[in-house]
């Protein structure tokens, strides 16, 4: 059930200005931490588990203890280039609570050193850069931004980038290079970016909502957010639920709550008439689940990496069925081919090939082998590029193909959608 | 020949200064030329920048090719971009993308005859719960059905 620890109070209307946050208690979890020992906080959320929301679910007290233990300057970047298809949770975390997230990167920072921060959002988002422009000017005009914060001697200054429009941005490294104002093409690890990032420099990436969970994390300490989620995946998390579903939206629940009753109690279920098909439970790069996997699955990184998937963004997508799969797969080939950066062969040519692949079956064109010829060419791209993008798009046609290859005969051998209703030439992207 | 204004020059100025580096300039510089060239980047434009930022063409041209919120032609007073992907798919985005451009009469990335509108058909625009969208211009419209994308639209000069 939904459980509130960053989404409290976003049904306050001026829960997004300053004046509407400090009343909600904003800003005091700064005044605790600006107190406390860089390697306090370090400790503190090492000990709660928090793992990177972004996708990767790394823990992000390790990541932090990556960087150079030296005075070295060094960078801390939000990612928020929210643009895993299905996923729009840091969206509404950034319209609703900007100052949460300005809050979470002071404390971070202090935490990890750092004395300039940006946060990235993509380029679309024009109103949400627009309302964390404000938010930082307000939050500077306070003294929680800027020079000696709170007479603390610290000092962090922190500006809003605006991206352009590419998916692969996303991925820190490509971040980075476009932040520097080039291409956002992925760079080659090591060195990973805590060692050499932005400018060459010790810079730390990390998602929106991770920096906003330091502020509960450190309100209440470790052991209270352990009270919500599993062992492993401890704490709260926001899920974008969308699809074919009776009420779409941004819930945040704790980790390991059950998909099914996420899908029931907060989506509302079914829409009339319609059967639960398949779920796609972390975003488009995640394999996709059959209804009887959901059944099993919980919204945990180990549940559902158990069931061969991943929590991936926390976007679930719900597919019912009036869907058809090769369709829905052509989409995201469509995507994947298209958002590919082009660095790196197996990537370029192989999105590019499934997409062509995955086009001809959807015109009636498709052979029997193509089944298998997709299978072989998603499994040549897996593991051999510079970014995941490559195994992000070999993912969900192993996963498609594999649990729903019925389909893709059936569209193979007749020229058209096993899903009744749906002719090919509507369906194409 | 396209000219910035001295407010754009200004602006692209003061965003040189902004960053780390000039290099950083360039994302927000080429939006700020954009806009100034009615919605799109020529080669003009990026000549203009290259001279004022002191950036060669070529540094600039490849970003500019890299992002899709540069426009590499001319596109309408009000450009129309509906989401294809996945979250919208399955609730008609393109249904409702090509019903967009039937009672437009325009094809995908044309544009009117009178300039008014231009449809281009897009990737994931982060508004997954809210499917189908558009976003016309810099707005994002949600929840939508072809037929209030299409009121919205008539009430757009």
């Amino acid at each position: 059930m939904e459980t509130k620890l960053l989404t409290e109070h976003y049904h306050v209307e001026n829960f997004h200005t300053l004046t509407g946050y400090q009343a909600k208690g904003g800003y005091e979890v700064l005044k605790k931490a600006l107190k406390l020992q860089p390697q306090q906080i370090i400790d503190e959320v090492k000990a709660s588990g928090l793992r990177g929301r972004g996708g990767a679910g790394f823990p992000t007290g390790t990541k932090w203890g990556f960087l150079p233990k030296n005075n070295e300057p060094r960078y801390l970047l939000c990612n928020a280039d929210e643009g895993e298809p299905g996923t729009c949770k840091d969206r509404v975390m950034m319209e609703r609570a900007p100052h949460q997230l300005i809050e979470g990167m002071v404390i971070s920072g202090h935490a990890v050193g750092s004395k300039k921060g940006y946060i990235y959002v993509r380029g679309e988002y024009v109103h949400v850069i627009r309302i964390l422009e404000t938010a930082v000017k307000e939050a500077y005009a306070a003294g929680f931004l800027g020079k000696n914060i709170l007479g603390s001697g610290l000092d962090f200054d922190l500006d809003v980038y605006g991206g352009a429009g590419a998916y692969i941005v996303g991925e820190e490294t490509g971040l980075i290079s476009s932040l520097e104002g080039d291409k956002g093409q992925p760079k080659l690890k090591p060195p990973f970016p805590a060692v050499q990032g932005y400018l060459r420099k010790p810079t730390i990436v990390n998602n929106v909502e991770t920096l906003a969970a330091v502020v509960p994390i450190l309100k209440d300490g470790a052991a209270a957010y352990r009270k919500y989620g599993t062992e492993k995946s401890p704490g709260t998390k926001l899920f974008s639920l969308s699809g074919n579903i009776v009420r779409p939206g941004n819930y945040e629940v704790p980790l390991g709550y059950s998909l099914s009753d996420f899908i029931q109690k907060e989506g509302g279920g079914m829409r009339p008439g319609r059967k639960l098909k398949a779920v796609i439970p972390g975003g488009s790069s995640a394999p996709v689940l059959t209804a009887d996997e959901v059944a099993k699955a919980n919204l945990d990184y180990e549940s559902l990496a158990g069931l061969g998937s991943m929590l991936g963004s926390g976007a679930v997508i719900v597919i019912d069925d009036s869907q058809c799969m090769v369709d829905l797969l052509g989409v995201l080939m469509h995507f994947y081919h298209h958002e590919s950066c082009g660095q790196c062969t197996p990537c370029r040519e192989g999105t590019g090939w499934l997409d062509k692949i995955l086009h001809s079956i959807l015109e009636g064109k498709g052979r029997l082998q193509d089944i298998d010829l997709l299978l072989k060419v998603a499994d040549n791209m897996k593991g051999r590029t510079i970014c995941a993008l490559s195994d992000a798009a070999a993912l969900p046609v192993l996963s498609f193909v594999t649990k729903f290859r019925d389909e893709f005969e059936y569209f193979v051998r007749e020229g058209r959608s096993k899903v009744k209703g749906k002719a090919h030439a509507q369906m194409h992207h | 020949m396209f000219q910035l204004s001295a407010s754009a020059q200004e602006k692209i100025r003061s965003e040189m200064k902004r960053y780390e580096t000039k290099e950083s300039a360039i994302i927000p510089s080429l939006f700020v030329a954009q806009k100034e060239n009615n919605g799109w980047v020529s080669d003009e434009v990026l000549q203009a920048l290259a001279k004022l930022m002191e950036i060669p063409h070529s540094r600039i041209h490849e970003v500019f090719k890299f992002y899709t919120m540069f426009n590499q032609k001319p596109v309408g007073r009000n450009h129309v971009q509906v989401c294809t992907n996945i979250s919208c798919a399955v609730n008609g985005g393109r249904e409702l993308a090509d019903h967009v451009c039937k009672e437009l009469k325009v094809g995908y990335e044309e544009m009117t005859d009178d300039g008014r509108f231009s449809v281009s058909k897009v990737e994931c625009l982060g508004s997954c719960t809210t499917a189908p969208m558009m976003q016309v211009n810099e707005k994002y419209y949600e929840n939508l059905t072809p037929e209030s994308a299409m009121n919205i639209l008539r009430g757009l000069k």
